[in-house]
């Protein structure tokens, strides 16, 4: 059986499984029931200052796009940070690690970008015992508006100089949540790490509408015939989840700092794959809110079950395995060619690879072949794009296979088994070239 | 007492209200309920959007199937039920009656991938109903008139696909129906389950709802119009005469009480008000191997039929009806036997008792040949399903070539006439599906256009 436990900054976790600063951590019921379901910890729903708390819409605060069976696969929130008192918060979060000591208890917080609001907040969130902060610099809606969240979380100096303050006035691990609505998420990572902050976790939502209601001509969720920008998450947005870890795990400035990732974990796999791009944790809250907390099991045995296959026996086994492998597209080997194949035997001859190559790419796919339906590549035309597999509907029908000799059809040219790439191709005005 | 009075055919037991009134309504609901929107949608979703498809091409009418499943994808039900209609104006009909299996769905990448075809036929049909139930205008507008009179022989499908389209390219149309009522075989000759709540007429509405098109009902040809005046009277006629004659047993006896044509039992149980009043025997067998043979055999077992036997006399792989129809009726606890064919109708006092049969197979030459071996069924009633014939009458000694009784046509549906189009049923080759007789009336609706326009 593969151990599961994490030591994140020093924050000892059953698993790697945390759930997100959201909804299903906003009060002792649901962490409790969190902990039960075998969840490894939680981000505390984000505290604010104290005094009366904000509130939130009375209406609906969800939107969602669905698949065609109603499976969720993106949701947006225009919920804020917590909504409950601050001592109500701050003493359920000490009764809940008190009774939970192995569980990671990380509390989420965003106060006016003050130095004086910091000072006076960090020192009671300490005080209840939990293992860690995180600082709330993602929200990008209601919040960002007063100045908070994804409004500093923009300005990359903001970040350094909140973390420099939490980093002063508190003992414990910081952690830095980053707001994916930037252009380069580098710069905001370096923020945190010149500040001081323990490590980044990314990312928050992503500003989003997700979908016009056509009768009243309002986004969705609609209040009174309003809408208003929302933050999104779910499967939808792991991909720009899993590049942004990547940008940080292989920027030379950012390199070892530790990550917490989130971003559409649904199933171990999501999980396995940030952790493989350097991540020490992932943060999971669409999942939860879509499934309920039972999901877990599903994670952990899942994680399990696939490094035991795979002969890892500890999450570090494998962490952060595939960081060396994300390059610059100009490091990508343009000697390496490939050619799709299709398996005529699994070809269901839907027609969809000759439709797409025929309309959209490089006409390198048959329709007809002597006047019977059949779909085959013409390697002469084909460049290896890889469309056609991924459009294909049936698993395994069309592969890329890799020409090892010979010479390529579509060039003429052999085929060079070297290394060779953009930097020293001669069409590339900047070439470097080859010494004398 | 009653041995007293017992005549041999009190032995006969043919009676009405063998169930109760649930029952009756049960039985005859809508034997595949439509999707809900919900399902349309997840079942569209299976749909591959295939290049060329090959649905699309075994479609009789070639509905561009992948494309109004995708409107259904997308929210836009009326808008797919417009491309099904561009194609087949009887695309609701054809949703029910359709043998999709060996149609569109058998040619459904996902039949060869996993067995599991996308459920076109009732997609069709969530399309084609939601267009009704929304009660949409008409979807398509008449062309400019062209001043020219076009006679339909026929209200059935073949007929009324024929006059919509020509109504549309702007011609003006007169249908002549012999029977009371428009639809034909929608009408009088498919069973009651597979088209509730008086949807052939509804359809006949909608297609008449493009104008220009009138129907003249108990008009027969031959009887009340002759081919020769309309020929005279309008710039061309299209034959839509269906197959309105039924083969018979040729055995003595065969006008007995309790030996009757499917097809009539079939068309009085589609206009019946009130199922509880027909009288359906105890004991029913039914002869022949055809679509007609087993809806007459589900609709009796479905009125209270004790047992059903349809016999044919041939093997099941030479069996007409289509494979999941005969699954149906089997699994309403019908019996099929095969290698049987009729050899003496056993009739006491003017009543059926029950049929004798004869075992038959294939000789060395592959004919069908008896074996001598008898069997005997009782029975209260026989339904001859053993075929429809062409009534070639109306058009004997005139200029329409015939083969072997049916109406010979050329491209176009063109017969050997040159004002006079058919199609349905009625002309040599014809597959007897309602949707190649749409189609029929489609293709010479085109040619009659192109000739009257050239």
């Amino acid at each position: 059986m593969a151990d599961l436990s994490t030591n994140f900054l020093g924050i000892k976790s059953p698993n790697p499984f945390w759930l997100a600063s959201a909804p299903p951590t906003d009060k002792a019921y649901n962490v409790e029931r969190a902990f039960e379901a075998g969840w490894g910890g939680v981000v505390w729903k984000t505290l604010g200052e104290a005094g009366p708390p904000v509130v939130n819409v009375n209406g609906p605060r969800y939107g969602a796009i669905w698949g065609p069976d109603r499976r969720l696969l993106g949701l947006n929130n225009i919920e804020l940070i917590t909504d409950r008192d601050l001592e109500i918060n701050l003493r359920e979060i000490a009764e809940v690690k008190k009774r939970w000591p192995d569980r990671a208890m990380i509390v989420s917080i965003m106060v006016p970008c003050e130095e004086a609001s910091w000072k006076a907040i960090l020192p009671r969130v300490e005080d209840t015992g939990a293992d860690g902060i995180e600082l709330n610099f993602g929200c990008p809606h209601g919040m960002s508006e007063r100045g908070m969240g994804a409004a500093v979380g923009q300005v990359p100096e903001y970040i350094q100089m909140v973390a420099e303050w939490c980093k002063q006035y508190c003992r414990l691990p910081v952690i830095v949540k980053l707001t994916p609505n930037i252009t380069d998420v580098r710069y905001p990572a370096r923020a945190a790490k010149a500040g001081g902050a323990d490590a980044v976790s990314l990312i928050n939502t992503i500003s989003s509408i997700v979908s016009v209601d056509l009768d009243s001509f309002a986004p969705m969720p609609t209040i009174d015939g309003k809408g208003s920008h929302g933050g999104y998450c779910g499967p939808a947005v792991k991909p720009i989840a899993l590049n942004m870890v990547a940008e940080i795990a292989r920027d030379p400035e950012t390199r070892g700092l530790p990550i917490s990732g989130i971003g559409g974990v649904q199933t171990w796999r999501d999980a396995a794959e940030f952790i493989a791009l350097g991540c020490g944790t992932v943060q999971v809250c669409t999942a939860a809110m879509t499934y309920g907390f039972k999901i877990v099991e599903e994670m952990t045995q899942g994680l399990s079950d696939w490094m035991d296959e795979k002969g890892y026996a500890t999450i570090a086994d494998f962490q952060g395995r595939a960081v060396p492998n994300v390059t610059d597209w100009q490091y990508l080997n343009l000697n390496y060619i490939t050619k799709a194949r299709i398996d005529q035997d699994l070809c269901i001859k839907c027609g969809r690879c000759h439709i797409a190559c025929e309309d959209t790419s490089h006409q390198a796919i048959t329709s007809m072949v002597d006047g019977v339906r059949h779909f085959e590549v013409m390697d002469d035309e084909c460049v290896g794009c890889n469309l056609c597999v991924n459009v294909c509907p049936v698993d395994d029908c069309i592969t890329m296979v890799e020409m090892t000799e010979g010479s390529d059809p579509r060039t003429g040219r052999p085929i060079d088994p070297d290394y060779a790439n953009w930097t020293t191709h001669p069409n590339n005005p900047m070439a470097k070239q080859a010494a004398e | 007492m009653r041995g007293v009075l017992m005549t041999l055919s009190e032995t006969s037991d043919v009676k009405a209200n063998r169930l109760s009134s649930a029952d009756y309504a049960d039985n005859f609901s809508d034997i595949h309920p439509p999707l809900t929107p919900h399902e349309a949608l997840v079942e569209a979703d299976r749909c591959y959007f295939c290049y060329d498809a090959p649905c699309m091409t075994a479609c009789p009418t070639s509905i561009d199937i992948p494309m109004f499943i995708r409107k259904i994808q997308a929210a836009n039900p009326v808008g797919s039920a417009k491309t099904i209609f561009e194609e087949n104006i009887m695309g609701g009909m054809c949703a029910r009656v359709c043998p999709t299996e060996t149609l569109c769905e058998e040619a459904c990448v996902r039949e060869i991938a996993e067995g599991k075809p996308v459920k076109i036929g009732l997609l069709q049909r969530y399309a084609t109903d939601t267009f009704m139930e929304r009660e949409q205008p008409h979807p398509f507008a008449r062309a400019a008139s062209t001043g020219k009179k076009v006679a339909v022989i026929g209200a059935g499908p073949a007929g009324l696909s024929c006059a919509h389209r020509l109504a549309s390219l702007g011609h003006d149309v007169v249908v002549y129906e012999a029977r009371e009522k428009a639809g034909g075989l929608n009408e009088y000759g498919i069973a009651s389950y597979k088209t509730t709540n008086d949807f052939a007429q509804d359809e006949v509405d909608f297609i008449l709802q493009i104008g220009g098109i009138s129907i003249e009902n108990g008009k027969a040809l031959g009887r009340d119009v002759t081919l020769d005046q309309l020929t005279a009277d309008f710039d061309a006629v299209f034959l839509g005469l269906g197959l309105p004659g039924v083969n018979a047993l040729g055995l003595e006896g065969e006008d007995a009480a309790g030996v009757v044509d499917a097809v009539d039992f079939i068309g009085v149980l589609r206009q019946a008000e009130d199922l509880s009043q027909l009288e359906i025997g105890r004991r029913v067998v039914v002869i022949g191997g055809g679509m007609t043979a087993i809806d007459a055999a589900m609709q009796s077992k479905l009125l209270g039929a004790e047992d059903v036997t349809v016999v044919y006399r041939r093997g099941q792989e030479y069996m007409n009806a289509s494979l999941y129809e005969q699954e149906l009726a089997q699994t309403h606890g019908v019996v099929i036997r095969h290698w049987l064919m009729p050899s003496s109708l056993n009739v006491s006092g003017g009543v059926l008792t029950g049929i004798t049969l004869e075992k038959t197979e294939l000789d060395t030459g592959g004919k069908l040949v008896g074996t001598g071996e008898l069997v005997t069924l009782d029975a209260d009633q026989v339904f001859k399903a053993i075929g429809q014939t062409p009534d070639a009458g109306p058009l004997a000694g005139g200029s329409i070539e015939l083969e072997k009784g049916r109406i010979r046509v050329g491209d176009g549906r063109r017969t050997s006439h040159p004002k006079v189009w058919a199609g349905g049923d009625c002309i040599a080759g014809g597959e007897d599906l309602t949707v190649v007789s749409v189609e029929d009336g489609k293709t010479a609706a085109e040619s009659i256009h192109k000739a009257l326009m050239a």
